[in-house]
């Protein structure tokens, strides 16, 4: 009897610690105020009453009247609502995909633009903007298309560089073919940029990143993918805790790490160059969320990854809610705001993970 | 029982292993010796399937190539000289990851897992350790929750790459009664050996390799002469031998 208590007190010991129920209240508590303080703040004043009141009256048979006059509701739903929800699809994925590459990488300093991403984007954006015709430059669709499909092909070749000098490499071969990738794009992205100083602007104010024009039709783009993308990074979870063993050992395990390593590496790639392509280029979020999580709660990726998402969601809205307050009426890029708040941040990163070696 | 036929593990032209026989059985345990770059780490991964080979790999007498990796993992634990411990994860959340090969590609782990590792830790009287980062842990203490890793993946075949590099006396003679109990339970152990006279206490078949290829083979009286230590090592050796065993004692020139 004695041994059978001890048995299962011991079997009760031996849990992974995934996602406690405190962590994720406190990261859902999080989120949900950070979406509140999104929706209320602003230079029309209303307030989260009215709000919940106004979300509710679209829900079917609850008979509550719409609360907010037409210019209201058009402030709150038409320019708030979207703004806020971009900013969290896009902050939610960077910070997941963020928190991917640093496993798969085995490296905490991996940010989601690692493999070229953002060089990518960013020569498709500049390119998009200084040679489109009139006709393509009025569609909304223009910029954020040229943006994805430039993400795309950088990351593809930096890949097919990587893969090049073959498997036994493979990891240190493909940052440094980011790196590669990186500096390449930034040299042709500023060479077309400056021969067109006309544009310099428009360039600029895309690069610096930000939600001051976020319509449904941006989260229309760029949600299915996201949602996608984040569902499978969700899900391998656990494979990246096998994969923080390294190559060896995962593969000792049955895990199949080439092939794992690419299913995430593409998952989180597609997903931030879904957001960048609507978002601009945003800093740091990919790199402050997850180790901000691994500060507090833990360094298992099964928390890492979940909670990277939820709380990425509401940093970014309040990141952006700064952005958008501190100059107002006028605007701060929100990669100005996150790069102020991160590269503090980061260094206080830095100082606490050598002292703990 | 983990068996090789003809094997070869080349790098490009350089062939790290030629043409290693040997039969490792259920219960027994059989030491590769040799001096640095005989191929012993090589011929090793190839049997735990992480290096690509010719020849053939045959564990309890089915053809490795044909097994997937997974249903490998099943059959043989390795564990390598230099084991990637991430210091935050827990003891417990390190042997759980030992279960990998019985879990589905996303699943998670079911009670048989988490009974089976704790089973793992109290194996190796690690329960009371369950809670701690790998990061606070002893060498002794983290090449034994090593060890717990590799038993959570209940495979009957268990590679080791130097189990004791790193290790002061007393603890590479703890890790090693540890792998020889675990031995004792039915297990075939494999591993790779700097340490002659250890080597010799603890396995019954030696196996001497020099530049890849097998040059003496058999129990410790037969492997570890004088002049084998001499021609394969370099080393000046005076080799003692009494009802204790074989003693290779390096003796200045």
């Amino acid at each position: 009897m004695a041994a059978t208590a001890g048995r299962a007190e011991a079997a009760a010991r031996v849990e992974a610690r995934g996602v406690s129920l405190r962590a994720g209240l406190v990261a859902v508590t999080f989120l949900l105020v950070s979406l509140a303080i999104g929706l209320a703040v602003g230079p029309v004043h209303i307030g989260v009453g009215e709000i919940v009141r106004s979300a509710l009256s679209y829900v079917p048979f609850l008979h509550v009247t719409q609360p907010l006059g037409a210019v209201d509701h058009a402030v709150l739903w038409e320019l708030r609502a979207p703004r806020v929800a971009l900013a969290a699809l896009v902050g939610g994925m960077l910070a997941i995909a963020g928190a991917s590459y640093q496993g798969v990488f085995r490296n905490p300093l991996c940010d989601p633009y690692l493999l070229g991403v953002a060089g990518g984007a960013g020569l498709g954006a500049t390119l998009a903007i200084v040679y489109a015709s009139a006709a393509a430059a009025g569609s909304s669709w223009t910029v954020p298309l040229c943006a994805f499909a430039g993400a795309i092909a950088a990351v593809v070749i930096t890949y097919a560089l990587g893969r090049s000098v073959g498997a036994t490499q493979m990891t240190g071969a493909l940052v440094l073919a980011g790196v590669t990738m990186a500096t390449f794009t930034a040299a042709v992205q500023t060479f077309v940029q400056q021969q067109h100083t006309q544009q310099l602007q428009n360039v600029y104010s895309w690069l610096l990143g930000g939600f001051s024009t976020a319509t449904w039709h941006d989260v229309a783009i760029c949600a299915p993918y996201i949602a996608a993308s984040s569902l499978v990074l969700v899900l391998h979870r656990r494979v990246l805790d096998v994969l923080s063993l390294g190559d060896d050992e995962a593969s000792s395990l049955g895990i199949d790490v080439g092939r794992a390593r690419l299913v995430i590496v593409v998952a989180a790639t597609l997903g931030t160059a879904a957001a960048v392509s609507v978002s601009g280029l945003i800093a740091f979020v990919g790199i402050i969320v997850p180790h901000t999580i691994r500060l507090l709660c833990s360094m298992s990726y099964r928390a890492v990854v979940p909670l990277s998402l939820i709380a990425g969601a509401g940093f970014l809205v309040l990141a952006d809610v700064v952005a958008r307050t501190v100059l107002s009426p006028a605007e701060l890029p929100i990669g100005v705001v996150t790069a102020f708040l991160g590269a503090p941040f980061f260094a206080l990163v830095l100082r606490t993970s050598r002292a703990a070696r | 029982m983990i068996e090789t036929r003809d094997l070869w593990v080349r790098f490009g032209p350089v062939a790290a292993v030629r043409g290693l026989s040997l039969r490792a059985e259920a219960g027994g345990w059989t030491a590769l010796i040799g001096p640095n770059g005989a191929g012993k780490t090589s011929a090793l991964r190839a049997l735990a399937g992480l290096a690509a080979y010719d020849g053939e790999v045959l564990i309890d007498g089915r053809e490795a190539r044909r097994l997937g990796r997974r249903e490998v993992a099943r059959l043989v634990a390795f564990v390598p000289q230099k084991p990637e411990t991430p210091p935050a994860l827990t003891v417990a959340e390190y042997v759980l990851l030992g279960r990998t090969p019985h879990i589905r590609y996303l699943g998670g782990e079911g009670r048989h897992d988490r009974d089976s590792a704790a089973q793992a830790l109290r194996r190796l009287d690690l329960e009371s350790f369950a809670e701690r980062p790998l990061g606070s842990l002893s060498g002794g203490e983290l090449q034994r929750a090593v060890l717990a890793r590799a038993l959570a993946q209940e495979a009957p075949v268990l590679l080791l790459d130097e189990p004791t590099t790193a290790l002061d006396l007393g603890r590479q003679q703890l890790v090693l009664e540890l792998v020889d109990a675990l031995r004792r339970d039915g297990l075939t152990v494999v591993t790779t050996m700097h340490d002659l006279t250890l080597a010799g206490q603890y396995a019954e078949r030696l196996i001497l390799l020099d530049e890849g290829s097998v040059v003496a083979e058999g129990t410790a009286a037969d492997v570890l002469s004088a002049p084998n230590v001499a021609a394969y090592y370099g080393a000046n050796v005076r080799v003692v031998e009494d009802e204790g065993g074989v003693f290779v004692l390096p003796v200045r020139r």
